[in-house]
């Protein structure tokens, strides 16, 4: 820091400590909110364990028995069916945008699918609960119980009574919602594809969709698996749209049309009713678990995704 | 010739479905914003801007408290969280450009960019709202200026980094120390780039609820103290959109639309602006 800061003028001085300091505010605010977290949950963390809190799938706050696994399961199948729906999307997407579309639609579409990340999250709470859901209670669901249902082991995920607020709703608004992230930071890394490796695809004879499975996809992997892990970090954190659809139930159920709870539908449901200081440790025992996985989720996502300006012109 | 043949309607077959996913992100976009203009046109009438809630049950009132309340955070937020992203982002891109610090912090951002904003509103309950045992509007306007702190840091990098660093030296060789080389040529030529960030990172925060829910909770009344809980449109739709009333959920759809097209228009804007300005990025 010191080379920093050598002859430089007083008031050069003062503004460059200003700039630091503003800087070193993320990582004030991110140390901030891990140790708070942890000081916070420490009753629940004392009493339950840090990790046995993870696989007890109580949630009594009458009798304070408090557990994170039925929040935990809800979470992780809402997050893998949504990446199961939106990865092969957003991928479809960043082809079509990179490959296939006319240049005059090229900007227009990219940006028209960018708009569904710009629209809130409350705002897909509001048409997945009023519209969305009871399109999908009454029509798809019964659908897809009719194909799937008779099927033995596979039937039991679309069993139940329909209702539309369910955990599969709930993954199609999550899906929706990262799409975008997929398939922007795919389009990016396909964009870095070197022309002379598909026009040299092209001489031999390749056609578009060879070049593209070929050379354009093994050659960007990396960006799109990282975008892939970015929307996993998205769609882990995402609260209020879930919060609408899921039913904010503690049962561990495996259909698919049955209510769940997610740590952020638990949080944002749950916080400002806790009566006790076991159950506000609780929650901040969940929200530590989210925290930390969401970290680590999007510092993997940061590994994969190549930073586009590497080198400056210093 | 067969082998060919196949190969083409297999390329044939792909670039149909890539097509067929664009039209599908397409479908829902408009299928969104359709549903949010069918009900929420329905809904905004001049009393919603004007008048206050009245009890679920009476005709009319409307949300002008939430309306200011949310005027109110956003516009703390921004006022606490743009000059700490702008000065944090000219930390990266210039004093420590090139540094691993830089590299570090600017990971780091980007991170945080993406953090659950729910963890972000407990995070704020624990520091500002426990300790004095009740919500208030600084608190909310915090979180959101914690979230919108990494967005303008590091558009501000960015949009820093692509001065080119010749016209810096120009203004060197002219005698001139870093801080008025920033000040008077590099913010000048970044301006409009820091801007566009800055109007983006306001369309972020604007449609946040997570965050608020646990800070400036929510409040009935027409209220402006920034120390007592304060009314946001965002979670006034979730409070309304989740209860028993009717003449609530068509308020909740009006509030929906006011903040949908809101934060679309900024987002439209802004996109804009940087097509202008940068090309087709």
């Amino acid at each position: 820091m010191t080379a920093l800061l050598k002859g430089r003028s007083p008031i050069d001085l003062v503004f460059a400590s200003m700039t630091a300091l503003a800087a070193f505010t993320v990582c004030l605010i991110m140390l901030g909110v891990f140790v708070s977290l942890v000081r916070e949950s420490s009753l629940s963390i004392n009493k339950f364990g840090a990790f046995s809190f993870m696989f007890s799938s109580d949630w009594d706050p009458v009798k304070e028995l408090f557990g994170a696994a039925a929040s935990i399961f809800g979470t992780a199948v809402t997050t893998a069916l949504a990446l199961f729906f939106a990865v092969p999307i957003g991928i479809g997407i960043a082809v079509f945008v990179t490959e296939i579309a006319p240049d005059s639609l090229k900007g227009t579409i990219g940006a028209a699918i960018e708009l569904l990340a710009a629209i809130p999250s409350i705002v897909y709470g509001m048409w997945g609960l009023f519209t969305l859901a009871p399109l999908m209670g009454k029509t798809v669901e019964p659908f897809m119980q009719k194909i799937f249902g008779g099927i033995p082991v596979v039937g039991h995920l679309f069993s139940g009574n329909t209702t539309g607020i369910d955990m599969f709703t709930s993954s199609v608004v999550l899906s929706i919602m990262v799409v975008p992230f997929i398939a922007s930071v795919s389009r990016d890394s396909f964009n870095q594809t070197p022309s002379i490796l598909k026009e040299s695809a092209y001489g031999v004879g390749a056609t578009r969709w060879e070049v593209i499975r070929d050379v354009v996809i093994p050659y960007s992997k990396r960006g799109v698996f990282g975008g892939a892990v970015l929307s996993l970090g998205r769609a882990l954190g995402e609260t209020m749209a879930v919060a609408f659809v899921l039913g904010n139930s503690k049962r561990i159920s495996l259909s698919l049309f049955d209510a769940a709870s997610t740590i952020t539908v638990t949080l944002a449901n749950e916080f400002t009713e806790a009566d006790t200081d076991m159950y506000l440790s609780a929650l901040y025992h969940l929200a530590l678990i989210l925290f930390t996985l969401s970290f680590i989720t999007l510092a993997v996502a940061k590994f994969f995704i190549n930073r586009k300006t590497e080198e400056h012109d210093r | 010739m067969t082998r060919m043949r196949s190969r083409k309607l297999q390329s044939a077959i792909a670039l149909t479905l890539s097509g067929m996913a664009a039209l599908f992100g397409l479908f829902w976009l408009g299928f969104i914003l359709w549903d949010v203009l069918k009900h929420g046109t329905a809904a905004v009438n001049w009393a919603l801007f004007t008048e206050d809630p009245v009890p679920p049950g009476t005709e009319g009132g409307g949300l002008r408290n939430a309306f200011v309340g949310q005027l109110m955070i956003t516009g703390t937020a921004t006022l606490i969280g743009v000059p700490m992203g702008v000065l944090g982002g000219t930390f990266l891109a210039e004093y420590a450009r090139g540094r691993a610090i830089s590299r570090f912090i600017s990971i780091l951002a980007d991170i945080m960019v993406s953090v659950p904003s729910i963890v972000i509103g407990t995070f704020v309950y624990a520091v500002m709202v426990k300790p004095v045992k009740h919500f208030s509007g600084w608190a909310g306007a915090v979180a959101l200026a914690m979230i919108m702190i990494p967005v303008v840091m590091r558009t501000t990098e960015d949009m820093l980094s692509l001065v080119p660093w010749r016209l810096r030296e120009a203004a060197f060789a002219l005698g001139a120390p870093y801080y008025k080389v920033i000040v008077q040529v590099v913010y000048r030529q970044a301006s409009v780039g820091v801007f566009t960030g800055i109007l983006l990172s306001i369309a972020r925060v604007a449609g946040e609820t997570a965050p608020l829910l646990f800070t400036s909770f929510n409040n009935a009344f027409f209220a402006t103290d920034m120390g007592k809980p304060i009314a946001s449109l965002t979670v006034t739709v979730f409070q309304y959109a989740t209860g028993p009333f009717d003449e609530w959920k068509a308020q909740a759809w009006a509030a929906s639309l006011v903040i949908t097209i809101f934060i679309l228009a900024i987002t439209i804007i802004g996109r804009g602006i940087i097509r202008w300005k940068y090309g087709n990025k």
